[in-house]
């Protein structure tokens, strides 16, 4: 299973443990705003190799249909996927 | 067969972090844990993986992970191992992640005990050359001349004075079953050797060099290239200390150039040519000895 945002996020005490062990991957935000490019995947050129994959830093390519999709709730944009991609399949654009 | 992207492990175990963007040490973590799967309990110290992956109730980890001491990460890997098996659990990881400095400087002493012990634990420090997590200081394994702020670079002093702790070899001199260096830019070298320490029992030490974008002055796309880059100039090796002997496991027929490297990291940008010519010359001399002393 791939970790994702949790749509109950504890605002106040009384949902939030006593304790400091909470429920492991609980991910209550996301790291879109970090992001001044957006990688895109062109799937026609995608050949799956999945070097991007193996190393982005935060883990949010995953595979989809055969090739490579982008969980944009948590790419910080660091372009490492677009350095990796021999096929020339991910380019990077501004966010607006 | 020897693990690899395709076949490696889809789940995530390091997830929605707060680390810089193209950081390298999120990057190991992240690799390692998906080698070790599940069932793995891994401590992080005060450090980067620390602060980016416990911001309460924001939790990264999706296996067990729990802070320790910046001092503590080898015996607390300790009590984690002995408590699982006292209460039966055989089927098990313990695995810490600290920095150089947890390492290399604050974390020694446990380390060297739990290793004395030869207690079954794998323990990975991730080396980006600082103390990054606390805004660039030196470290033990800081490179020498690397400009950090506790070794600026001024008119007569240019950065850090020191060279880089071999720290591998210092844990390797305990006679452990299983150390090995790795770099994230050879990241099937990596995942191997994790595959590998997984299946030894007693202590197991991996030294990952992983570069840091906001403390070396590097892109953010080009952490992988630097750590590449790092073992083809030859200021970095890839080995292995396993059954008492060092095994060389990456030996460049030529290195590329020293310069080229440094001059593309801001934390470099002060060093003279001579700076840059004592830099080879202890390469050159590092190598002399690889060759010597390792298969």
């Amino acid at each position: 299973m791939k970790p994702f945002l949790r749509e109950k996020v504890p605002t106040s005490f009384d949902e939030i443990p006593d304790t400091t062990s909470y429920e492991a991957g609980y991910l209550v935000t996301k790291n879109a705003g970090w992001r001044s490019v957006r990688p895109i995947v062109d799937t026609e050129k995608c050949i799956s190799c999945l070097r991007c994959y193996l190393h982005c830093p935060d883990g949010v390519i995953f595979r989809q249909d055969g090739k490579v999709a982008v969980d944009y709730d948590f790419c910080k944009g660091c372009g490492i996927c677009k350095k990796m991609c021999k096929s020339g399949a991910i380019r990077m654009e501004a966010e607006k | 067969m020897a693990i690899n992207a395709q076949t490696l492990n889809e789940t995530e175990f390091f997830y929605g972090h707060k680390a810089c963007a193209g950081c390298g040490g999120s990057l190991a973590v992240r690799i390692a844990l998906k080698v070790l799967g599940e069932n793995t309990f891994a401590v992080l110290p005060a450090g980067c993986m620390s602060a980016v992956g416990f911001n309460f109730p924001q939790l990264c980890f999706s296996n067990n992970a729990i802070i320790s001491t910046f001092a503590g990460t080898a015996s607390m890997l300790t009590g984690i191992e002995a408590g699982l098996r006292a209460q039966g659990v055989t089927d098990f990881h313990a695995v810490g992640f600290a920095g150089d400095g947890g390492t290399a400087d604050i974390g020694l002493q446990a380390l060297s005990g739990a290793i004395d012990r030869n207690d079954d634990i794998l323990y990975i420090c991730y080396d980006n050359e600082a103390y990054m997590n606390t805004g660039i200081q030196k470290s033990s394994l800081t490179p020498f001349g690397a400009r950090t702020t506790t070794t600026p670079a001024g008119k007569n002093i240019r950065g850090n004075l020191r060279p880089k702790k071999n720290l591998f070899e210092i844990v390797a001199a305990h006679g452990i079953p299983y150390a090995a260096t790795a770099s994230v830019g050879y990241l099937n070298d990596f995942m191997r050797k994790i595959e590998k320490a997984k299946q030894i029992k007693g202590t197991k030490y991996i030294h990952i060099l992983a570069p840091c974008p906001t403390g070396w002055g590097i892109q953010t796309d080009e952490t992988i290239d630097v750590a590449k880059e790092v073992v083809d100039c030859g200021l970095w090796y890839l080995a292995e200390y396993e059954n008492g002997s060092f095994i060389l496991n990456h030996d460049p027929k030529e290195f590329t150039s020293i310069e080229k490297y440094l001059r593309k990291q801001s934390r470099f940008k002060h060093l003279t040519d001579k700076d840059i010519q004592t830099i080879q010359n202890s390469r050159d001399a590092k190598w002399e000895y690889i060759h010597r002393n390792f298969k």
